[in-house]
């Protein structure tokens, strides 16, 4: 990542800017990535560890779970790890096998770590910051497929876009699509589908997985009294299921039809060959949105 | 050939002999008396605890007795301002190292306020998965490199230890980036009740530096006085930017591996035999030297015992544990959600902070 830019070319110029003191390439070795940012953070240092895909993650889950997540809490906040993880991930790319995991839930479930997922150049940009900034361990998610799908100006000077907020996409009335990362498209083309027909989406972004946005959960599907949830992790255990007990426990009483989700079934992420069957595409969502309203 | 190799150095032998002359000066009344003091303090300390968790007054416990040596000598090699980054069974380093008594007896009461060190004191809360602080002390070092200190780290890890892959991770990472660590291994004989030849096809653990061009020291580690200045040895060469160093210290787990174990069912009493008491071999060293003196034992007979004593009766006086404490530390600000979980169990506890009863 330092010479070569990273795979994607994230940290392009980054080390010539900064030096190698500071974009480090170092043995490849994720735990080694991992357990040694936990040494630098608990020692003064913000270490910014890049894995190379969301699939490689594995042998650093260990590191992770086992101390990344519960440093601050057993040491009663003496000793904290303020770090980020960058990990491209999810599906759509050709990419080779393992390179394409949606694996967000295991992330979600652990306590002690915040999870972002940018869908935009502007939100990439102000959630790396505001990870940077913020005192406690952050994964930070980068869309695959969005790294290249679009342009957008951003400001060149330094802001944040504040983590645990979700971003309005679209306003509508009839029904709540929930989606982040390269998702948003999908459901943004689904949208205009379902306009076609008469059905007014409201589209709510999470930008930020762990923790969820519960406000803007509740608010959008209290309006519309429908939802649909819509993400390229596998189904069961995946993140729509923490997501539907946010609105079970705040907007019951409001729902007009049992809220549905789209996902990447209970397979492992295919070779590329089938990752557009195993992807939710704007069609099957449109299904599921038109099941939905004419419940 | 390996053993021939990475030969396991001493400094006294099984009867207490010096066999070393050239550390004749060095090894003086005061320093012996220091070191003994060190390793019968942290026994007691043992022996106390296997005790208080027969009784239920703590909770499962991993002893160490055999291993003071190991433990003493390497930590009093250490400077106030290095970092220690121990496992579970490793409280003796700590307890020399300046780690409070009554917070050790905390921890293995299953307090997290055990995990906090002293004021000043860079000592990491004990590692309990295995190998997983190697690549912890190689970023500390690593900062401390960066930062331009002079400080070093100690990092403590068992025989099973040097089969995960964090035992290659973490070393390679510090010897790529020559960051100042050393790596102490106590190889005790056994992981739980695997025996080191079940653990690796090797002769020895030290030789595994020479795969990454880093020394690799074979040091007897029942001998206080060896484990010592290897370490001090150790620590200067990591201190002077040369990078890390393996250190492999022989010893023998003389008790089980916690209370919940026995090690009857997996190694015979026979074969601890041609170990050595460390505690043994140094009153045998300091009688032969003439630094034996019944009247400072019996002193520090006392002053361990109370202070054993007071511990005890701190940790068992001890405020009991907060439910605050169970969501106040995960974030530095706590989110909503977690938020509405603490609210909501409080609110069903009613104010009865520690009222629950399991059954």
């Amino acid at each position: 990542m330092g010479k070569n830019g990273g795979v994607f070319r994230a940290t392009d110029g980054l080390q010539d800017q900064f030096g190698e003191m500071r974009v480090v390439d170092t043995p490849l070795s994720e735990s080694g990535i991992i357990g040694t940012s936990v040494g630098l953070a608990v020692n003064g240092f913000k270490p910014v560890a890049e894995i190379q895909f969301l699939g490689f993650i594995y042998p650093a889950y260990d590191q992770i779970m086992t101390h990344v997540s519960r440093i601050r809490q057993l040491s009663m906040g003496h000793y904290t790890v303020p770090m980020v993880i960058r990990a491209p991930y999810g599906a759509g790319v050709r990419a080779p096998e393992i390179h394409s995991d949606s694996v967000e839930a295991i992330f979600m479930h652990m306590p002690g770590i915040k999870v972002v997922c940018p869908s935009t150049p502007y939100d990439a940009k102000g959630l790396l910051i505001a990870a940077v900034e913020d005192p406690d361990p952050v994964l930070m998610l980068e869309p695959m497929k969005l790294y290249r799908a679009g342009r957008q100006e951003v400001p060149m000077g330094k802001y944040t876009v504040e983590i645990g907020k979700g971003r309005k996409v679209k306003e509508g009335s009839d029904l709540t699509l929930i989606a982040w990362g390269a998702m948003v498209p999908v459901v943004e083309g689904a949208t205009a589908m379902a306009e076609d027909e008469g059905i007014s989406c409201d589209i709510v972004d999470l930008r930020t997985l762990s923790p969820v946005d519960r406000e803007m959960i509740s608010r959008s599907v209290q309006k519309t009294g429908r939802a649909v949830i819509v993400h390229e992790a596998h189904a069961i255990g995946g993140p729509a299921d923490h997501i539907l007990s946010v609105i079970n426990e705040t907007s019951f009483l409001y729902l007009r039809a049992p809220v549905e989700k789209v996902a990447g079934f209970d397979v492992p992420v295919p070779f590329f060959a089938l990752e557009n069957h195993f992807l939710p595409t704007p069609d099957r969502v449109l299904d599921s949105i038109l099941r939905t309203v004419q419940f | 050939m390996m053993e021939k190799q990475f030969p396991l150095k001493k400094l006294i032998d099984h009867d207490g002999n010096l066999t070393d002359k050239s550390y004749k000066s060095k090894i003086d009344e005061s320093f012996s008396k220091k070191l003994y003091y060190h390793m019968y303090r942290i026994r007691m300390f043992d022996r106390k605890a296997i005790r208080l968790q027969r009784q239920g007054r703590i909770g499962t416990y991993p002893p160490f007795e055999g291993q003071e040596a190991s433990q003493a000598g390497s930590a009093l090699a250490l400077k106030e301002d290095d970092w220690m980054f121990p496992t579970y069974r490793d409280h003796g380093a700590k307890l020399v190292f300046g780690a409070d008594m009554t917070d050790t007896l905390l921890y293995w009461n299953g307090r997290i306020e055990g995990c906090v060190p002293p004021e000043g004191r860079k000592i990491f809360p004990p590692a309990v998965p295995i190998a997983t602080q190697l690549p912890h002390a190689a970023g500390a070092a690593w900062a401390e490199k960066l930062k331009g200190t002079n400080n070093a780290v100690i990092v403590y890890f068992g025989d099973g230890a040097t089969s995960e892959g964090d035992f290659h991770e973490g070393i390679n990472f510090s010897s790529v980036f020559k960051a100042p660590v050393v790596f102490f291994n106590q190889n005790n004989g056994y992981a739980i009740s695997v025996p080191v030849a079940r653990q690796m096809n090797s002769e020895t653990i030290a030789q595994k530096a020479v795969a990454y061009g880093i020394p690799g020291i074979r040091v007897d580690g029942n001998d206080c006085f060896a484990v010592y200045f290897e370490t001090k040895k150790a620590l200067e060469y990591a201190r002077k930017g040369n990078g890390p160093v393996l250190i492999e210290a022989v010893t023998w787990r003389k008790g089980a591996h916690t209370t919940a174990d026995d090690p009857t069912r997996y190694r015979s009493d026979n074969e601890g035999k041609k170990f050595t008491d460390p505690l043994v071999r140094l009153e045998r060293f300091m009688k032969k030297s003439g630094f034996w003196d019944e009247q400072w034992l019996f002193g520090i007979e006392e002053t361990v015992e109370e202070e054993i004593n007071t511990s005890v009766e701190e940790m068992e006086h001890y405020p009991k544990p907060d439910v605050n404490d169970l969501f106040d530390h995960v974030f530095a600000r706590m989110p909503d959600d977690l938020m509405e979980q603490k609210k909501s169990y409080l609110r069903y506890l009613g104010g009865k902070n520690d009222g629950i009863t399991h059954r």
